[in-house]
């Protein structure tokens, strides 16, 4: 396998779609580390797909380049990506061993060697009894897995996963992401492109968001979170019988009174510290718990989303 | 490439181990030949098949007497009993047919009780001219000497006219026979697979699998690939119902062969109705001759590159129209365009091209590329001038070329378009599409 200097796996460089009557992409740049695992958010019609779609080169951008491995993007590199789209599916009535045999073998795989790795495939997810079934024989679940597999069976460097947790149950669900993450750890580069921000959100290194068809935020994960820290804490307390006078320190976001314990959420005022709004708090009520409220990304979106407008 | 051969392979395998399939390949050389044993059987049997018909003549102008031949199918007797006589017991008297033939002999009637048949009618009518002609050129004067002589002249040049005639006969039979046959094949199959290549697009849209597909392959790619799998399907199919066709005609052929011969002659002797050809011999060469003035070779041959192209060219556009579809309902707005020229086609060709195979209109079918398949197969058998096919093959693969370029244009877009209701104008647009 060419080792190429370049750290990034993906280089998506100015990139423009246009439709007929609507812009899909407008000037998109993204860089996808190697190694990595990329998020790639934004709600439904934000032009996610599209990109998606160019990057497997089943279409082209009217403007723009990307670079895979450095290298300009050419059909070669096709064998090199697995993808899983959000539309996905397998002949009805095809065995499903010969249907990762004929999808490893459109990935370039000869026949012995997709064999090989599908019989290893079967059996780690414990599939293998189901070899000569049809897919109309199969459960949703195990329809996945066998789509899954054919996904990865001929040991793409980059993954592509659009939706993936879409249609899964939650025991599949995490078979499928423990699979991701461990082929993630032996050097694969993922891509999770969904709506659903929260549920990949913990497992992405980097994210990038997109919004009616132009990116509007990038980066690390943990950089972009704690860039959007606005000293907000969640502070549990035990019952108190004074009112809160108020204070020129911080003010109240919510409060909320449970059957055990209650929970307020303060913002500090602008140069006061988290000491000083506690040794106030203090003086009415019994601190149990603190929490620093870093918003998540759906929060940041949101955000980012109506500050444009 | 390798990626077509195993998407070739595939769509191939996937449809030859079908049961569907292997009943096709059994069932339909067995419908046909059952349906041409029939049809043979009652052709040359009906003569034997038809009980012959009796038919009484009351002739009062004496001319007819003794005159009518007697027919497997008919024969004659004659009642000197007055007509109205006659007739009233007519219906109890077991005979089939009364003739009365009035003095002058302007009006023949003909009484019967079940609605005579048309061959009935004609074969009495012509008897009656004939008949009335020959009494005709005895009253003008002409004797029977000089008549004798004068038919004997007749007859040699009636002779040259069988002869002739009858080679003509038997390979224009032959040429209509084949054109037939063919363009049938080709219209049916253009039809079968086609609609196979449609639905075989409909099921990977539909399956949601088109998607992982044509990220390992381009979509033309999996189109072409799809459509010559099938049509190597249908090659598959042909040749094994030719060989089929061949033992079953092979063993049935030695079993019926010499009664086949012997009726035949007498068929052609019934419709040459007197003008016996002088030699069996000489007829059963006259069909050897026009079978093998027939080139076989010739003749598969452009079978295989008119149902080849043809099944491209069709098949491109009933790809087009899986890929611009979700369901097979919602095909029927497209297929119009598809199947009219097709039905179009078969129907003048088998009524009017085979007729006239020289004619401008059967030129012009011939020539263009949606029509040709079928219009020039009928044409074939009868001998088309070399420059005819070289234009219409040369325009058969541009038509292809050209037709395949837009639907896979059409294509690629639509596989990807779910939900969306595909019109005419959409499907423009999308041939539009960049890349």
């Amino acid at each position: 396998m060419l080792h190429n200097k370049t750290k990034y796996m993906l280089s998506v460089q100015n990139i423009v779609k246009q439709y007929e009557n609507h812009r899909a992409l407008d000037n998109v740049s993204l860089e996808i580390k190697k190694g990595s695992i990329f998020g790639l958010l934004g709600p439904n019609g934000a032009g996610k797909t599209s990109l998606i779609r160019i990057i497997n080169q089943i279409t082209a951008p009217d403007e723009g380049q990307i670079l895979f491995n450095g290298e300009k993007l050419n059909p070669d590199h096709i064998n090199r990506i697995g993808y899983l789209p959000e539309e996905r599916g397998l002949y009805k009535k095809m065995e499903i061993g010969e249907q990762v045999i004929y999808l490893s073998r459109l990935k370039g795989l000869t026949r012995s060697e997709a064999i090989k790795r599908a019989k290893y495939w079967f059996e780690k997810l414990e599939i293998q009894d189901w070899w000569r079934k049809k897919v109309e024989d199969l459960s949703k679940g195990m329809q996945q897995k066998v789509q899954f597999i054919a996904t990865v069976i001929h040991q793409p460097e980059l993954i592509i996963l659009d939706e993936p947790f879409s249609g899964f149950d939650p025991v599949n669900a995490d078979i499928i992401k423990n699979e991701i993450l461990e082929l993630n750890a032996k050097g694969a580069t993922i891509i999770f492109s969904t709506h659903r921000m929260e549920s990949v959100e913990e497992l992405c290194d980097s994210i990038a968001l997109i919004n009616k068809s132009k990116k509007i935020l990038d980066g690390k994960v943990k950089d972009i979170r704690n860039s959007y820290r606005n000293n907000t804490y969640r502070i549990g307390f035990l019952s108190n019988d004074r009112t809160l006078q108020p204070t020129s320190l911080f003010h109240i976001v919510k409060t909320t009174y449970g059957e055990d314990s209650n929970e307020l959420t303060i913002q500090l005022n602008e140069n006061i510290k988290l000491n000083q709004a506690l040794s106030y708090l203090m003086e009415y009520a019994e601190v149990n718990s603190l929490n620093e409220v870093i918003p998540t990304i759906h929060e940041i979106f949101i955000e980012k989303v109506k500050a444009i407008h | 490439m390798n990626k077509i051969l195993l998407i070739i392979q595939r769509e191939y395998l996937s449809r030859v181990k079908k049961k569907s399939f292997i009943v096709m390949t059994f069932l339909v050389p067995l419908l046909f030949i059952g349906m041409y044993a029939t049809i043979g059987y009652m052709f040359y049997k009906k003569d034997d098949l038809s009980e012959t018909q009796k038919v009484v003549v009351i002739d009062d102008s004496q001319q007819f007497i003794s005159k009518f031949k007697n027919t497997p199918s008919l024969s004659f007797t004659y009642s000197n009993e007055p007509f109205n006589t006659l007739k009233r017991t007519f219906q109890n008297s077991g005979d089939d047919y009364l003739l009365h033939i009035p003095d002058t002999p302007k009006r023949p009637q003909l009484i019967s009780v079940k609605k005579p048949g048309i061959g009935v009618i004609s074969e009495i009518e012509n008897q009656i001219n004939e008949i009335s002609r020959t009494q005709e050129l005895l009253e003008a004067g002409i004797d029977t000497s000089i008549l004798n002589a004068k038919k004997s002249k007749l007859n040699i040049e009636t002779k040259q006219l069988t002869e002739e005639g009858n080679e003509e006969d038997a390979s224009s039979w032959l040429a209509y026979g084949i054109g037939f046959v063919g363009a049938f094949l080709i219209y049916m199959s253009l039809f079968i697979y086609g609609v196979q290549v449609m639905r075989g697009v409909i099921e990977e849209k539909t399956n949601r699998i088109i998607e992982v597909i044509i990220s390992s392959v381009k979509p033309f790619q999996l189109m072409l690939g799809k459509i010559i799998g099938v049509g190597m399907v249908g090659l598959t199919q042909f040749l094994l119902w030719i060989i089929l066709c061949l033992t079953i005609a092979g063993a049935a052929g030695t079993y019926f062969a010499s009664e086949l011969h012997i009726n035949k002659q007498n068929k052609e002797q019934v419709i040459a109705k007197g003008i016996t050809s002088d030699s069996p011999a000489n007829e059963g060469a006259a069909i050897v001759t026009a079978l093998n003035s027939i080139p076989v070779a010739y003749t598969l041959g452009t079978f295989l590159f008119y149902f080849l192209f043809g099944f491209l060219l069709y098949s491109s556009i009933f790809a087009a129209v899986g890929s611009a579809v979700d369901s097979e309902t919602e095909t029927q707005q497209f297929m119009l365009p598809i199947t009219m020229p097709l039905i179009f086609t078969f129907i003048i060709s088998i009524n009017f091209v085979i007729n006239n195979p020289e004619s401008s209109l059967s030129f012009w079918l011939s020539i263009i590329p949606f029509t040709s398949p079928i219009a020039m197969m009928i044409r074939v058998p009868f001998g088309v001038p070399a420059w005819e096919l070289v234009l219409s093959m040369s325009l058969l693969i541009a038509g292809f070329l050209l037709i395949t370029w837009i639907a896979a244009r059409i294509y690629r877009v639509g596989v990807l378009m779910y939900g969306k209701k595909a019109s005419y104008k959409e499907l423009i647009k999308w041939f539009r599409y960049k890349e």
